[in-house]
């Protein structure tokens, strides 16, 4: 059962991950990209983890959308949006709710990776963020059918997430900034892809 | 790396204090959320213009916020889109009830955050429109690629725009005319050095003593190929024959040219490469008949150079030629 103490741990821990990160995400970035992408995560999740700790709303579904308004306001480029629309589709699925099962917690990211698909138009291939977020995803629903617990679905997610992630590096990226590289982004991970799977182990280390 | 500044964390809101300190008579400052906004407005009646984008790129955007040029600027973070509440807030702010356009430099963080705050401002009643401004010849337009980005033309269009509305026009008219003016310009760049995002605090990307990247992007993002130094003719040549067999440009056209520095590029520099644009111009029978010869879409400090043609017809000359008041353009009266 997930609780808004566990999504509150996992708030504080993605502030916490991308601050350990902010220079390496920002590498990959500036390889192929305009080296921004750890100091914009860094910049949202701590003043989300500051305005959710100093007032933090009274059911999941309230939590993760005050989140989604802090991210797009505070992150900017393309990940805000990008991920603003995760979580404010994630914040859909449980409004009102206090606690979450197995089956609610694959339904939220099933619902925050349709929105980050939507919103930013990538396929599986285009060296974004998506090629983490698909197969995670997939595999959470996998997980579950064969009767998993939260903490099977969420290790399944990490695995296949960073299969997807490593899968970008010999990708020619067709999706964001990286794509005006074409050929030449090839032989680099992609900043959005390792942002997202270090977003899935931070949940699978405050949810399970 | 050494820069003249504070904390990096503070680089953009101090700079916005010391523009506002210095232009007070022009423009006016938000904080929270970040955007300038010309002194007198909303001006009634009048569509606003407003543009916005990552800082870095001095004084694109809020040098040219004032009378006959845009209405209002939102800045990003360094390289980084402005937020959807910033743009929102702007809007409401430059509105006098005959709506606003938005005009959008091609890059995925912008039209998303552009996209979301016009979402906001049209549910709230206040008409928006988008034109998405992409001339950079350097990338390739495919369905495989996020577009062509929008470099250089932007400073032009802002211009032509700017004294469109200030004349009255309507919204769908601004809004003809400014995807009109982007279909006519074509701009490429190119790097002799890199710059460092102060929070990042290192070079974006290492450039040998004597490479140069060419068709950089105005973040330091790499473009077609890296060569040694050539020089500054060839290198006008080079850029001119994409540029001008791109759109194309034909023999008899009359264009508006920006040659424009990347930030660390000396006038000296600049007039000698205008000199060598004026030459290979007349050679292919252009008539540049309006030019701007400076820093205008900068690139932090990174060395460097762009250069941007508009086909222009009577009409666009009569605009560009329209009093303009702004911090960085100012002509007539």
């Amino acid at each position: 059962m997930i609780r808004c103490e566990e999504i509150m741990a996992w708030v504080r821990e993605l502030d916490l991950v991308y601050q350990s990160n902010k220079a390496s995400l920002t590498e990959l970035d500036a390889a192929i990209g305009d080296a921004d992408h750890g100091i914009n995560m860094v910049r949202g999740f701590s003043a989300a983890a500051k305005e959710l700790s100093e007032q933090t709303p009274p059911d999941i579904g309230a939590i993760l959308k005050a989140l989604a308004m802090i991210l797009m306001k505070k992150v900017g480029g393309a990940s805000g949006p990008l991920y603003g629309t995760f979580f404010l589709k994630a914040s859909m699925t449980c409004n009102g709710r206090t606690s979450i099962g197995a089956e609610d917690l694959v339904v939220l990211f099933e619902a925050g990776v349709a929105g980050i698909r939507q919103r930013g138009k990538a396929k599986e291939g285009d060296k974004t963020m998506i090629d983490a977020w698909e197969p995670a995803v997939r595999a959470m629903r996998e997980a579950f059918s064969g009767g998993g617990d939260v903490s099977e679905i969420l290790r399944a997610a990490v695995s296949a997430g960073e299969s997807g992630r490593d899968a970008t590096i010999s990708l020619a990226a067709r999706k964001g900034r990286a794509s005006y590289l074409g050929e030449r982004s090839r032989g680099h991970q992609d900043p959005g892809a390792t942002s997202a799977v270090l977003m899935l182990k931070a949940a699978r280390d405050t949810l399970a | 790396m050494k820069k003249l500044m504070n904390d990096p964390g503070d680089l953009v809101v101090e700079s916005l204090r010391g523009m506002e300190a210095a232009h007070g008579d022009i423009l006016r400052v938000s904080y929270e959320p970040a955007y300038i906004v010309r002194a007198d407005a909303p001006v009634r009646g009048k569509v606003g213009v407003l543009s916005g984008g990552g800082s870095g790129h001095e004084p694109m955007h809020g040098g040219y916020v004032g009378p006959g040029m845009l209405g209002a600027a939102c800045p990003g973070a360094i390289f980084t889109s402005p937020t959807p509440d910033q743009i929102e807030e702007a809007t409401r702010a430059l509105d006098g009830g005959a709506g606003v356009i938005y005009l959008v430099k091609n890059y995925t963080g912008d039209v998303l955050n552009f996209e979301s705050a016009a979402e906001l401002c049209v549910s709230a009643g206040i008409p928006v429109e988008t034109v998405i401004i992409d001339d950079d010849v350097a990338v390739q337009d495919s369905s495989f690629t996020a577009g062509r980005r929008g470099v250089g033309a932007t400073v032009l269009i802002e211009k032509i725009v700017g004294a469109a509305a200030e004349r009255g026009m309507g919204l769908a008219e601004v809004t003809g005319l400014a995807r009109t003016l982007n279909e006519e310009a074509r701009s490429m760049g190119v790097a002799l050095s890199s710059c460092t995002v102060p929070e990042a605090g290192k070079p974006t990307f290492d450039l040998g003593a004597d490479e140069i990247e060419l068709g950089i992007g105005i973040h330091g993002e790499p473009g077609r190929e890296r060569r040694t130094i050539r020089p500054a003719r060839e290198l006008v040549e080079y850029m001119s024959e994409a540029i001008f067999s791109d759109l194309p440009f034909h023999r008899g056209d009359s264009i508006i040219v920006l040659l424009n520095g990347m930030g660390g590029t000396p006038l000296i520099e600049l007039y000698l490469l205008y000199g060598e644009l004026e030459r290979v111009a007349r050679t292919r029978g252009l008539h540049i008949r309006r030019r701007l010869v400076g820093n205008y879409i900068t690139s932090l400090e990174m060395q460097g150079f762009s250069m941007t043609a508009l086909r222009s017809d009577d009409r666009i000359l009569g605009l560009w030629d329209d009093p303009v008041h702004t911090a960085s353009i100012r002509w007539g009266s």
